[in-house]
């Protein structure tokens, strides 16, 4: 089963034909993914990687069935092709574009309230399910099929914590991205493997910047005994100065509440193993497993 | 991206925020003309420089009359400045503006900032304005009065007279705030900032309310469709070498430690420097080598890192996911060549043909030392750097 991305989802790629969207549609179908087409404006009718392309995503719609995207636009359109999928009802938009205004993506927090599409991203490599199949720039190969959950804000930090659980192996790794007003969150992805079967234990990495990790640690001290799952988690950025923007638009330290020892001590606080280096992840999330 | 003070007035202003009016010098002896022109017996000089807590620092000064002006311009114009905000090392002044000053009867704080939470934005106000405001939070939570505006929303009228209440305005002054909030919220929406903080607002002896000063920060991503910020951007604030890694494409960030780091990846760098702080040892930089991590590219940041004369030893910590490892370390062994690299390098990489990549960086002949996993390259670095 896992999450998100299952043999049942149907997905298609926005900005196809570019060389971001052709580069990773090429490995995505090379990982057998159930790529069923792209869209790209004014290209409809083409034919790109052996799979139609289509003007609109709800032309897209209607001759595949899709129901999810990976969006690969330029930032000054990602925000447009992420609701061009809204409307058109998508299940899931994986939007892996970097750069996008805030206030675009402000816009998009607004359109989307009350949508049932699922957002996740942007600036995020994207939803990988070992074994069946991935939307974004995950490497395939660094991935084994297993029962472990990983939701991490950075893209490279996710490719660590596979390597570093490949004992265990994943059911699915959601990058949830790096960017201040995204769209999947910890908390709807830990709620998502959760309640996922095919899933025992969650790796959660984050990073210094917003609460959204202190909210996780909420979410999981809320869990009954019966229904819990062991929790390994990292937070990255516990040797960043404050005040300094580091790569990623959101991992800023701007108050006390968003520092790396903050969100590591409540995520302690929430019985959350802490790795103190994310070397140690795999060894964390074993440990985890051992005391439920 | 920052600008100055008077930057900021500017662009508040043309939304309708009320600010004083002044001017920016470069050189002393413009200070004449300004003083003459402005005509007021009281201004204040204000050193213009990307850090708070300027006035107690000695940046900021009111001042009777021409001769005092120019002196003060003088004293000012290239002098070091050292506020709490820009480290023991300071900041060099090279601009001043000289501004009308008012007789203050209250100060005010407000500040707008995106909410990360709601994906909206925050306003935070308080009456006690012209102090530090994280002071005030913690040592009278009751005094902060926030307002969080749904994304997408606007800063209504009904807003706007409900903080100048909160605020305890009355009247003409409360409506005179209430003109100034909505201003600035416009003009926080218009300009893709991530943060504007007027502290203080004053309220002066004839009831008006002014912006007398003005932090102004603007969202990255939204430069390309902001000229008229991107144009305000003074390199002076920069450190030369994140200057020519942002022109580059290359996220660096300047730290105070003596390792220096290549690392592909925002949080991997991050990691990277976490891990290196845990043994003992600590990051002369943040840096990733956004996006693809090529040959050219590697050999393009290796170059920048090795150039910091504070870096004793580097630690390169590539996970490529798809690119070929021999690639990245025939750019590195190239790089080393160029630079004639007598500094330790450890070199961490995945991906496929690491075992190639490997032999290249072993016999190349150089001091570098590659290493199979991150965790060993971290002891590796920091043992290194300290035998030095």
């Amino acid at each position: 089963m896992a999450v998100l991305i299952t043999k049942e989802t149907k997905i298609i790629c926005q900005g196809f034909t570019g060389a971001q969207g052709t580069f990773h549609s090429e490995r995505a179908i090379a990982y057998n993914t159930n790529l069923v087409g792209g869209v790209t404006p004014d290209k409809g009718g083409m034919t790109h990687l052996d799979l139609p392309v289509f003007n609109t995503i709800a032309e897209a719609k209607k001759v595949t069935n899709c129901n999810a995207s990976g969006v690969f636009v330029p930032p000054p359109f990602a925000a447009d092709a992420i609701l061009e999928g809204v409307e058109a009802e998508l299940d899931l938009i994986v939007c892996i574009t970097d750069g996008i205004p805030t206030s675009d993506m402000q816009r998009v927090r607004r359109e989307m309230k009350g949508s049932k599409t699922r957002l996740v991203g942007p600036n995020c490599p994207g939803v990988l399910t070992p074994g069946v199949g991935k939307i974004g720039i995950i490497p395939g190969h660094i991935c084994k099929p297993g029962r472990i959950g990983v939701v991490s804000r950075s893209g490279t930090l996710s490719y660590e914590s596979a390597v570093q659980t490949s004992e265990l192996g994943q059911s699915t790794i959601i990058g949830i991205g790096g960017d201040p007003v995204n769209g999947t969150n910890f908390v709807d992805a830990l709620e998502l493997f959760l309640d996922d079967p095919d899933t025992d234990g969650i790796v959660l990495i984050g990073e210094i910047g917003g609460t959204a990790e202190v909210d996780g640690a909420d979410f999981i001290k809320s869990w009954g005994k019966k229904i819990s799952k062991p929790v390994a988690g990292f937070v990255a950025g516990a040797a960043a100065p404050k005040g300094k923007k580091l790569g990623h638009a959101g991992a800023i330290v701007s108050s006390g509440d968003e520092t790396a020892d903050a969100k590591k001590e409540a995520l302690k606080s929430a019985g959350v193993i802490v790795a103190e280096t994310i070397t140690t992840i795999g060894d964390a999330m074993i440990k985890a497993m051992e005391k439920k | 991206m920052d600008i100055h003070e008077y930057q900021a007035k500017q662009l508040i202003s043309k939304f309708g925020v009320q600010v004083p009016v002044g001017e920016v010098i470069y050189q002393p002896h413009e200070a004449v003309t300004v003083a003459s022109w402005l005509n007021e017996d009281d201004v204040v000089v204000k050193c213009q420089i990307h850090a708070g807590g300027r006035g107690r620092a000695g940046g900021i000064k009111i001042c009777k009359g021409q001769e005092e002006i120019i002196a003060e311009v003088d004293r000012m114009i290239g002098m070091k400045l050292v506020t709490p905000q820009t480290g023991p090392e300071g900041k060099i002044v090279s601009r001043v503006y000289i501004e009308k000053a008012y007789n203050i009867k209250s100060e005010l704080y407000f500040c707008i900032t995106i909410d990360r939470e709601t994906g909206g934005n925050t306003i935070i106000a308080s009456k006690r304005g012209g102090v530090n405001i994280e002071e005030v939070a913690e040592k009278s939570p009751q005094d902060i009065f926030k307002v969080k505006l749904g994304p997408g929303n606007k800063l209504l009228p009904h807003h706007a007279r409900t903080i100048s209440y909160e605020l305890g305005l009355k009247g003409k002054i409360a409506r005179a705030a209430q003109k100034n909030f909505i201003a600035l919220y416009e003009a926080f929406t218009n300009l893709d900032s991530s943060l504007l903080e007027v502290n203080p607002f004053v309220v002066t002896d004839k009831e008006e309310v002014v912006a007398v000063d003005c932090k102004a920060s603007f969202d990255d991503n939204a430069l390309y469709r902001q000229r008229q910020v991107a144009e305000m951007k003074d390199d002076n604030e920069y450190d030369p070498l994140e200057l020519e890694a942002a022109r580059h494409d290359l996220n660096y960030v300047k730290l105070d430690g003596d390792i220096g780091l290549m690392v592909n990846g925002a949080g991997l760098s991050m990691a990277t420097m976490d891990i290196i702080k845990f043994y003992g040892g600590k990051a002369a930089n943040f840096m990733d080598v956004a996006g693809a991590a090529t040959p050219e590219r590697v050999a393009a940041a290796f170059k920048l890192i090795y150039r910091d004369k504070d870096v004793e030893g580097i630690l390169i910590n590539i996970f490529g996911g798809m690119m070929r490892c021999n690639d990245i370390a025939q750019g590195l062994v190239n790089a080393a060549k160029d630079v004639g690299l007598n500094k330790p390098l450890v070199v961490r990489l995945e991906g496929t043909n690491v075992e190639m990549g490997m032999e290249i960086l072993k016999s190349s002949g150089f001091p570098i030392t590659p290493v199979p996993t991150m965790d060993q390259a971290a002891r590796e670095i920091v043992q290194l750097v300290k035998k030095k």
